[in-house]
């Protein structure tokens, strides 16, 4: 009979920190650590590595994390497994393989690959409607810059199964980063899932996966709340997330012992729904789940047991995100001091948009906001009357400018510093000269499963 | 005869945010089964939007999750295109979710006393919980 695995959270996104997954290893006592390292986002920023430096496109936090935690993990036989190989999964593996080389570690790394799904895109006659709006991809398609299926579990699997100590994937679905080993240790039905068993199971161990995914969120971290927060114990050194699994799927969640932060009810559930749409019909590319039945029993001292998720087969298709140039902005944030503070930035406003309308300037859009009054909450904060702005000690205002032009973008931040001679006065700080940022739209579509390849390849250990 | 009251979701129940291409999501939870079933009475998918109109046109769904005394509600096209392309300071609507938290909703002084009061079904580490 095979007993549970304990699997934990590695990171949730890319910049997280990896200090926390030492307590999970040393003192968790788990056999995975999976590490999502790609959030929606970060597609669009690994693009623009690539573009300038063709061996890039991965996380390259990969490299310091696994040289903290790899020896630790060798010295217990954990096994690590990420999407750390974001557009570039051979790189990050070969950027991976020569830093523990160096020190004189030679774990079997696995690539996964397959995701990249941008020739399917490019076909001119073939159908990537927008999920969110139907809207047709020609709108986008001589502009897109990358385009990744999520692919599933399988190929982890398959890695596991010859043997990997690290896997290294592109894009996949992040639960399937700890999907993966669980069906690898428990042998679960995954492409043969037939039965309610086989996925209600496939279902409880997507749900483990959704509640690791992001770290520190799952164990206290970001607790929505007014109070309460306050008492969940020492965030700054608090231990990511841990799941127990038993083989029929059923699971605990928990986290190190001696670690700060706090498993309970309230703070599993605001992971559990987090990201998620239709809570009826989670899809994934290895079950669809529903998390109607769902049963968490707080047993305490950072114990939730979680049962009842429930799974159906997926679907024909797999999700895909890709991304398309979508302009430039810049943005500067500028503040005045008391008297007339509100005043001043408005006749400020009044000013730049005089300059963009003598200069014809092209633009899309001047976005303001007002940071310490509204830029949390909109329009949903309203703003005090004007005599009180004016009382205020300091005012200041941000201002974004949106347009298809990289000049405009360039030239925006210049249209300021001259005001701070000829315009009103107390100007008390300016930030945003030289920040043009290209913009990315996302563009999420559905691909047919026949037209995507999963690929496992083990590295060659190095000498 | 209970009087009834405007108060803000803040007072009977906690919420997180997230954001998918151009969509917001909220997860709302009550502490209770008795603010629960207050709260699955209140926020409609009406109010939701009547809430959020300032902010957005697009559509509101609300689904009802008893089994862990949960809303998750999703605001369709509430971030200008996706993460990547939206101006705002909080381009990924992060602190979106105290924005929900600043809802009114109607409740009887009676049935939000029951509510506070009535123990939180999480275990915390405190003895009370804080005000």
């Amino acid at each position: 009979m095979t007993q549970s695995i304990r699997i934990g959270s590695g990171l949730g996104f890319y910049g997280d920190n990896w200090e926390p997954v030492v307590s999970s290893i040393e003192r968790g006592n788990v056999q995975f650590i999976a590490s999502d390292h790609l959030a929606e986002l970060t597609l669009a920023i690994l693009q623009k590595d690539r573009q300038r430096d063709p061996s890039l496109g991965y996380a390259r936090d990969v490299v310091p994390m696994l040289l903290r935690l790899w020896p630790l993990m060798q010295a217990r036989g954990v096994r690590f497994v990420c999407n750390a190989g974001g557009l570039n999964p051979m790189g990050a593996a070969l950027a991976v393989r020569t830093a523990l080389a160096g020190k004189g570690w030679h774990p079997r790394i696995a690539v996964v690959s397959g995701d990249d799904v941008m020739p399917q895109l490019q076909e001119a006659q073939a159908q990537f409607d927008h999920l969110m709006n139907g809207a047709t991809v020609n709108q986008v398609r001589d502009r897109l810059v990358f385009g990744n299926a999520y692919l599933g579990a399988k190929p982890i699997v398959d890695a596991l199964g010859q043997g990997a100590e690290i896997v290294i994937t592109g894009r996949v679905a992040d639960a399937a980063l700890f999907l993966g080993p669980l069906v690898h240790s428990f042998g679960w039905k995954l492409g043969d899932a037939s039965s309610a068993e086989d996925f209600n199971r496939l279902a409880q161990g997507l749900t483990v996966g959704h509640l690791l995914e992001c770290s520190g969120q799952g164990s206290g971290g970001n607790f929505g709340a007014q109070g309460h927060w306050q008492s969940i114990p020492n965030l700054g050194q608090i231990g990511y997330p841990i799941a127990e699994v038993a083989p029929d799927g059923s699971a605990t969640i928990t986290k190190a012992p001696g670690t700060g932060g706090l498993v309970n009810f309230d703070t599993v559930r605001q992971q559990l729904l987090y990201e998620v749409h239709n809570p009826h019909a989670y899809f994934s590319p290895d079950v669809v789940l529903d998390m109607g039945q769902i049963e968490l029993d707080d047993e305490g001292r950072d114990r939730v047991r979680l049962t009842g998720a429930r799974g159906s087969a997926p679907t024909d298709q797999l999700k895909v995100v890709a991304g398309f140039k979508d302009g430039f902005k810049s943005e500067i944030t500028w503040g005045f001091s008391w008297p007339d503070a509100w005043d001043k930035v408005q006749a400020a406003e009044r000013t730049i948009r005089e300059q963009l309308s003598e200069r014809k300037i092209p633009f899309d859009e001047l976005f303001v906001e007002y940071p310490g009054l509204n830029s949390a909450h909109g329009a949903l904060a309203p703003l005090p009357p004007t005599t009180e702005l004016n009382q205020r000690h300091e005012i200041w205002v941000r201002m974004v400018l949106r347009t298809p032009s990289k000049a405009a973008a360039d030239g925006f931040g210049r249209l300021f510093p001259w005001m701070a001679l000829s315009g009103p006065a107390y100007t008390c700080g300016f930030q945003g000269l030289n920040n043009t940022s290209e913009l990315l739209g996302i563009w999420p579509t559905l691909i047919d499963r026949t037209r995507v390849k999963a690929h496992v390849e083990m590295l060659e250990v190095a000498a | 005869m209970s009087t009834v009251q405007r108060v803000p979701l803040v007072k009977l129940a906690h919420a997180r945010s997230g954001d998918k291409a151009d969509w917001v999501d909220f997860g709302l939870f009550a502490w209770n089964e008795v603010g629960y079933r207050i709260i699955e009475r209140e926020v409609t998918a009406a109010k939701v939007q009547a809430h959020f109109a300032p902010w957005l046109p697009g559509q509101v769904d609300v689904w009802p999750l008893p089994n862990i005394l949960a809303i998750k509600l999703v605001l369709h096209g509430a971030l200008q295109g996706g993460g990547a392309r939206n101006l705002r300071l909080d381009n990924l609507g992060k602190a979106m979710g105290a924005a929900l938290l600043r809802m009114e909703i109607d409740v009887s002084l009676e049935a939000l006393e029951q509510a506070q009061k009535s123990p939180r079904r999480g275990w915390w580490p405190d003895v009370s919980p804080p005000t």
